[in-house]
């Protein structure tokens, strides 16, 4: 379980943090007219709350993720381990992966810069490479099952089937939101605003699914 | 701003169009009618659960009298109970209704931060609950393996519920943790985003705290309870072998391989711990703010009351073990996980001493409200005393499979957290209604709920020193037992379905108020918090009328010297009050 406990240490030290700059030295009892530090409205700035709340949800599937780890490194350390071949596709996979991240950044830069005419190109671009990368994982089960390494061989191939497949459901829901952005931006009905900040929090939501993905990876490639 | 056309609308104008009948009650955004959603269904499955509770007591009190239970419905009894009353019921009750009902009040916002998603929070979180009511009337029934699932049996022949029962269990639980993921998305992301001007942090009601760090809770611990379903479903369905071991079961190989029921403990209790907090820590909150309330006094120690909820939060994840004290763990592993258990007694620690400390001098009405609050003081101190007792491993390894468990963990986290859900029910009813109920109904309730309780878990503990077990369905040749155990058990049944009884006090009292109970004044206890404030009693859609409250002061200025007035309301600028206090104790 250390690795469920490191992920959820770094959270919650990172919250403890925030919450030790927002209260530290404060005099709760004193009353006193509101000055700078007063908050904004409800409402007033909805895509920070938006930020907001796609942090936290990256911080659920952290524990998600960590805790299926915890649970192969415990499962590990029984007797009918027998430790698993990665297909080789998987480098080429991550290569897509890494592509499609730097797609979407590359997009993100533009919208930010408000040089529209990357949209497109770059929008399509990161879904090509994205669905490249899913279709890739399922050529690489089929490569498996091909070989004979089924769900119910091992445990080390029942966690690798486990681990890739809540990966790309991961991912499969975020080109849930990218096929949104991009059908509003084709389909000419986008605004300016909205259409970036979901290409911004996007493009963070696939870093972060990079991530969690090398560190799959480096863990199916260590064990 | 829509909503502000809406709340500036004829009230009565909206009734003769059934559309808004619909948006207004039923797919409602608002988080108001969300959380009176929530806790009406919650309440439902509670009394199911109920219902439940007391076909097991009449089994254990008289047994060989009941036809209709036999051990596979007794152990079916025993899973959907506990399940129901920890998940279905109080955590949905604590963070999906008061959670949604008091975070945009009282940090003055006009509704949660992501609306939409409230109400989908809300709509499948009940497409969990009916899933798992389906799961009564399956083939086979619902699962039988207990509330904690534990593999091997949950999904081996022999258990009750194998075929149908348990995969609707875990689909529904995977339901329930996307519903609390969105609703605990929206409760963190609208205490960060959505508080009024000068509701700084420390400036929140104490309620809203403990709201607060026990969704960021469920958000970090649910995970580890959807990928234990997950694999749990995977080792049913497909076959793998992630917590099956190599089993024979009824002379066949179910084909299982070296699994590890453990592992699933694990991952069980690194959830299960932690939700333990999820309901305590709303009603710590609660109390917090009941007791300071309806004792006219600020509630001692603030700040430490929000680092307490804080360390309480981070300490419960690293205590799961000692529910796991008689796997044969390393003792090393027992003796780590004794010391956090034993040291989260400290935070816990000073919050009774906190809240003893409030009602110390204050002015003390004893209403309904504030008799649950003072009620619940009693119970989870009682409670949590013998925590300390079981966090130890070598008292733990004898009292674990006894009654001293039941007993234990029904006081601290079952009687304790429903008289806070009464007490804060009884305390917000004027304000979600606009009427009030009545008061010697409620009171009866109260005593009733609270001397019968005692009357049930006090004994218990008793015959779980004299070695009771539990989880059986009969005692059979149980010769080391004195046959007093028996009579004291037939006690217990009696005492159970007198507090089962007195539950209807609540209901008739509900419809009391809600039919002829007398118009409520907006703000009938007297307190300061913002929810009290609003222009409209219920409040109406938008919370606030026109303009938004402003903050200027925190949630407990009552009896402040030099002011009329035995409250401060927070609201009130420091030029119409005085302006707080020199330090933080009582003057």
């Amino acid at each position: 379980m250390e690795i469920g406990l490191i992920a959820l240490a770094i959270i919650l030290a990172t919250l403890l943090g925030w919450l030790l700059k927002q209260s530290f030295n404060t005099q709760p009892w004193v009353a006193e007219a509101v000055g700078d530090t007063a908050h904004h409205g409800p409402f007033g700035d909805a895509g920070n709350s938006r930020l907001i709340a796609l942090v936290t949800f990256l911080a659920v599937v952290t524990s998600f993720f960590a805790l299926i780890l915890s649970a192969y490194a415990l499962r590990m350390e029984l007797g009918d381990w027998v430790p698993l071949t990665e297909p080789q596709l998987l480098w080429l996979n991550t290569g897509l992966l890494v592509l499609a991240s730097t797609a979407f950044q590359w997009t993100r830069n533009g919208a930010v810069k408000g040089d529209a005419s990357r949209l497109k190109p770059g929008l399509i671009a990161t879904g090509l490479l994205t669905a490249g990368f899913v279709a890739g994982q399922l050529v690489a089960w089929q490569q498996l099952q091909a070989s004979g390494q089924y769900l119910t061989s091992n445990p080390s191939t029942a966690f690798f089937y486990l681990l890739t497949g809540a990966h790309a459901v991961h991912i499969l829901g975020g080109m849930y939101v990218w096929a949104r952005a991009t059908f509003r931006v084709f389909s000419g009905t986008a605004e300016g605003g909205p259409v970036r900040r979901s290409i911004e929090l996007c493009t963070i939501y696939w870093h972060f699914l990079l991530l969690v993905w090398l560190v799959l990876f480096g863990f199916l490639l260590s064990t | 701003m829509s909503y502000v056309a809406i709340a500036d609308r004829d009230h009565e104008q909206e009734h003769h169009d059934p559309q808004t009948f619909i948006t207004k009650y039923i797919w409602s955004q608002d988080h108001k009618v969300i959380a009176v959603q929530y806790g009406i269904t919650a309440v439902f499955v509670g009394l199911i659960a109920l219902g439940l509770s007391a076909m097991m007591r009449l089994q254990l009190g008289f047994p060989d009298t009941f036809s209709f239970i036999n051990p596979e419905n007794y152990y079916q009894f025993i899973t959907m109970h506990g399940m129901i009353m920890v998940i279905y019921l109080l955590t949905a009750l604590f963070l999906g209704g008061f959670g949604n009902y008091l975070i945009p009040l009282m940090l003055g916002a006009r509704d949660m931060v992501f609306p939409y998603m409230n109400m989908l929070s809300y709509w499948v979180y009940l497409l969990s609950v009916i899933i798992l009511v389906i799961s009564f009337f399956v083939p086979g029934g619902s699962t039988g393996a207990g509330w904690t699932l534990y593999p091997p049996q949950a999904i081996m022949q022999g258990t009750p519920g194998t075929d149908w029962g348990i995969l609707l269990m875990l689909v529904s639980l995977a339901v329930f943790i996307v519903a609390f993921t969105m609703g605990g998305l929206n409760y963190v992301t609208t205490v960060l985003q959505a508080r009024c001007r000068g509701m700084t942090l420390m400036r929140m009601p104490l309620s809203v705290w403990g709201i607060f760090i026990a969704t960021v809770l469920g958000l970090l611990a649910f995970p580890a309870l959807l990928v234990s379903a997950i694999m749990m479903l995977f080792d049913k369905t497909l076959m793998t072998s992630f917590f099956m071991p190599a089993i024979s079961s009824m002379g066949e190989d179910p084909g299982y391989t070296g699994g590890s029921p453990i592992l699933f403990q694990h991952l069980f209790w690194f959830f299960g711990h932690p939700e333990v907090y999820i309901v305590a820590l709303p009603a710590f909150g609660i109390v917090s703010d009941l007791l300071s309330t309806h004792a006219r006094k600020n509630i001692f120690g603030y700040r430490m009351m929000v680092w307490a909820i804080i360390a309480i939060g981070g300490l419960s994840f690293i205590v799961w073990a000692h529910h796991m004290y008689v796997s044969g763990m390393n003792p090393y592993f027992g003796f780590f996980f004794a010391t956090t258990t034993l040291i989260i007694a400290v935070p816990t620690a000073l919050k009774v001493y906190n809240w003893v400390l409030t009602l110390w001098e204050g002015n003390i009405h004893l209403r309904v409200p504030m008799l649950f609050a003072i009620g619940f003081v009693f119970t989870f101190i009682h409670g949590g005393l013998t925590g300390l007792f079981l966090g130890n491993v070598t008292i733990d390894l004898p009292l674990s499979d006894t009654y001293f468990v039941v007993a234990h963990f029904h006081m601290v986290m079952g009687v304790s957290p429903i008289l806070v859900v009464f007490g804060a029910i009884y305390h917000w009813w004027p304000k979600i209604t606009g009427r009030m109920y009545n008061e010697t109904l409620g009171k009866w309730h109260f005593w009733m709920t609270f001397l019968g309780t005692y009357m049930i878990y006090l004994p218990m503990h008793y015959l779980g020193f004299q070695g009771v077990p539990r989880r059986y369905f009969a005692m059979g040749n149980t010769e080391f037992l004195p046959e007093s155990a028996q009579t004291l058990n037939a006690c217990i049944t009696l005492s159970a379905l007198f507090v089962a009884a007195a539950q209807i006090l609540f209901f008739i009292n509900v419809i009391w108020s809600l039919t002829r109970g007398p118009k409520a004044d907006p703000n009938p206890w007297h307190a300061t918090t913002l929810e009290w404030q609003t222009p409209d009693t219920p409040p109406k859609h938008g919370n606030w009328g026109h303009d938004l409250p402003v903050v200027y002061r925190w949630a407990y200025d009552y009896s402040v010297p030099g002011y009329p007035e035995d409250f401060i309301p927070q609201n009130v600028p420091p030029t119409e009050a005085p302006a707080g206090r020199e330090h933080e104790g009582n003057d």
